[in-house]
């Protein structure tokens, strides 16, 4: 953290340095002439008037409740929280700053925070180059709530609690670098630091313990070992891509750790972030008539290549494919199917002891997405499902949202897990199905 | 002496043999109102207005380019203002004169391109009385055009063209009053299956707006207030353009993925 508060306070002096720079002039003017109060108020007001920083956000208020009891929190509330989020914008010659930050007072976990999403500077140094440097939000690949080349961070307990969609994504440290050519265009994205996920640690959501072998929760909160080594603990995210004849074809390339602690290391009885490569492809384009999209990957697990490791996942190959399309006015339907399977599986049978539970070779999911805009598109009604034939669970995500006016929002869902096994990967979370609600004034 | 009476009787046939057709109004109407200047730089405000009386307001900026002849491909660059919940958004659209658009839609919270599903071009365009067809032109081949008749509109000579679609819509014949002298649409009618009028579309404001076409100076007459309403709903749109430019010299890199990510500043501002 601190050394992103130092690369924080960097981009801040430098936004400052250039509101003073203007200020300074119109400081330099007063002292000239008159020393009238009243003046240098007229000039500092046509100054702010004048003043190019653009200035928006938001102030919402959000809950929500499990549907049925968790033995394992002791809170019914899964989403209590009021947040006020501020974008400052300011964009000269030869930069853009932006600062998006958010101060909220949670009341699950009783207590305030602030959490800068974003506070960057976009440089273009030459024509065909971009940096962005600093805390942004990355996305990548063609999946819908599915992500295999996309590995900057995510907040699944944001996205699984009810929060608004923008906060499935978590924030990354990193220097974005783009060049672009005729031929191809490529992204850089090195990350001094790891960022892992906003993974589900217990403390708000259960989830299958598989040390302890049950659901656990408060109880066993997970504190995995940290990666906060800079440059040692880096990560390096790469993407080529082009299009051709109307399709967009991506090779993508990922150098860090698996970002959840799906390690375990028996000596000090803790999760870990285990080194992972993935390397991938793309395509999307118009099929039929919507939009088709196919994405696979590659996850070299390198700290357990022979796949013999009980306590580090086994390379994985992971492949998804997705259609979308138009239905009727205002109608859209999307699907896709997602498919993980284990490389080297048998090493992984011959390695598990006895009594353990064996994982399938092959997970693979369906999801279905609809989405209706009702009421010259102030009203949509969408549902997201994933279901998972081999792991036989599903979770399904009803919403409803309303502009009440420009400036006044109000949303309401669920989120609903199902699943027969405790160990599975949407059944471990089925005492956290919940409803939620919240009310949004932007400006 | 028969070379003559042919000659004679061809001078005397009705001059409405010989005038335009319905398709070839629609043809160059379309190009004066869609396609004119080899790109256009505007300030569009939206006001979507309920039967209440209840507005919504979307404020965009416009980059237009033109590919190819007129009635062909046009690329569309779209930077959202207003409201404050799609503020930052860009939207790009790559329009083919006989097959679906291709749109993209960025997400900047989320830093996320969505490439949209396009097939229904009858789709409200951001929620207003609009449909992307209505923005961004119908292809001329999927109606058939008949011109019913000259007639005066206001103090303007027009043309009035019926539009009937070849494939059933969510309406079964529009009426155009296209102005003679400019080409511009003057008014539209849409009649829905029912036959009965549901929507209007009227031009309130046309104004001459300069535009370099090479050496040359030129004028080109421009709607810059225009209305849709919904006589069913009693909801309507206004759409105002507080600016326009023409051959401002948009580049064709502009339309892609990198400026929907980063939007280009000395064009939109």
């Amino acid at each position: 953290m601190k050394g992103f508060f130092s690369g924080t306070i960097v981009i801040f002096v430098i936004f400052l340095l250039t509101l003073i720079g203007n200020t300074g002039i119109v400081i330099a003017q007063v002292d000239e002439s008159e020393f009238s109060r009243e003046k240098t108020l007229e000039k500092v007001k046509a100054y702010l008037v004048e003043l190019p920083v653009e200035f928006h956000g938001f102030f919402e208020a959000r809950g929500g409740i499990r549907t049925q009891e968790d033995p394992h929190e002791s809170k019914t509330a899964t989403l209590g929280e009021t947040r006020l989020q501020l974008h400052l914008f300011k964009s000269l010659d030869w930069v853009k700053f932006r600062i998006k930050s958010d101060f909220l007072y949670d009341g699950v976990e009783e207590g305030t925070d602030v959490d800068f999403r974003e506070v960057n500077a976009v440089f273009t140094p030459f024509g065909f180059m971009e940096l962005k440097v600093g805390r942004q939000i990355l996305t990548w690949g063609t999946g819908d709530n599915i992500f295999i080349n996309d590995l900057f961070p995510k907040d699944f307990t944001s996205f699984f609690i009810g929060r608004e969609d923008e906060y499935m994504k978590a924030p990354s440290d990193a220097v974005k670098m783009s060049f672009y050519t005729q031929a191809l265009n490529i992204n850089v994205v090195y990350t001094p630091k790891f960022d892992s996920d906003r993974f589900i640690d217990g403390k708000r959501l259960s989830y299958f313990n598989p040390q302890l072998g049950r659901l656990a929760g408060e109880d066993a909160v997970i504190h995995p070992e940290k990666r906060d080594e800079w440059f040692d603990d880096s990560e390096v995210a790469y993407r080529l891509y082009r299009d051709i004849r109307g399709y967009n074809l991506c090779l993508y390339g990922y150098h860090g750790f698996w970002k959840n602690p799906v390690g375990f290391d028996p000596h000090v009885g803790k999760g870990f972030f285990p080194r992972l490569s993935a390397y991938g492809v793309s395509a999307r384009g118009n099929v039929l008539q919507g939009i088709g999209t196919v994405e696979m990957a590659y996850y070299d697990s390198m700290e357990d290549q022979s796949g013999k490791d009980l306590f580090i996942p086994n390379s994985q190959l992971r492949f998804l494919t997705g259609y979308e399309q138009e239905a009727a006015k205002d109608f859209t339907v999307g699907v896709q199917y997602y498919l993980e399977q284990m490389i080297d599986y048998s090493a992984y049978r011959d390695n598990l002891p006895l009594g353990n539970q064996s994982a399938d070779r092959c997970r693979h999911a369906f999801t279905l997405r609809l989405t209706k805009l009702l009421m010259y598109q102030s009203l949509r009604l969408s549902l997201f499902a994933m279901y998972s034939p081999s792991d036989q669970d599903a979770w399904v995500r009803p919403n409803v949202q309303y502009k009440i006016t420009d400036y006044w929002s109000a949303e309401t869902g669920a989120n609903i897990f199902l699943g027969e096994k405790d160990y599975s990967f949407f059944g471990q979370f089925k005492n956290n199905t919940n409803v939620y609600a919240g009310v949004r004034w932007s400006f | 002496m028969k070379r003559y009476l042919v000659i004679l009787f061809l001078l005397l046939l009705p001059i409405k043999a010989m005038a335009i057709t319905g398709e070839e109004v629609i043809k160059k109407s379309q190009a004066a109102f869609l396609y004119p200047g080899k790109d256009c730089k505007a300030r569009v405000v939206m006001k979507l207005i309920s039967k209440e009386g209840k507005e919504r307001i979307r404020e965009l900026a416009m980059l237009r380019k033109n590919f190819g002849e007129i009635g062909g491909e046009q690329k569309y660059f779209i930077y959202f203002f207003q409201p404050a919940d799609v503020r930052n958004m860009t939207f790009m659209v790559y329009k083919y004169p006989s097959k679906n658009s291709d749109r993209w839609l960025y997400l900047p919270a989320l830093d996320m391109i969505r490439q949209i599903a396009a097939s229904d071009a009858r789709s409200s365009f951001v929620g207003s009385d609009f449909s992307y067809e209505d923005v961004s032109g119908r292809n001329i081949a999927a109606d058939t055009h008949t011109l019913l008749r000259e007639e005066k509109l206001g103090d303007k000579n027009s043309y009035v063209v019926e539009s009937v679609p070849k494939e059933p819509i969510d309406y079964i014949k529009k009426i155009s009053w296209i102005d003679q002298a400019t080409f511009l649409p003057l008014k539209e009618e849409y009649y829905d299956v029912q036959n009965d009028l549901v929507r209007v579309f009227a031009a309130e404001k046309i104004e001459e707006i300069s535009g370099m076409e090479g050496q040359e100076q030129k004028k080109i007459p421009t709607i810059i207030r225009r209305t849709m309403k919904n006589l069913k709903t009693g909801h309507r749109t206004d759409v105002t353009y507080t600016s326009v430019f023409y051959n401002v010299g948009l580049k064709n890199d502009i339309f892609a993925e990198r400026y929907l990510r980063n939007p280009p500043d000395e064009w939109i501002k």
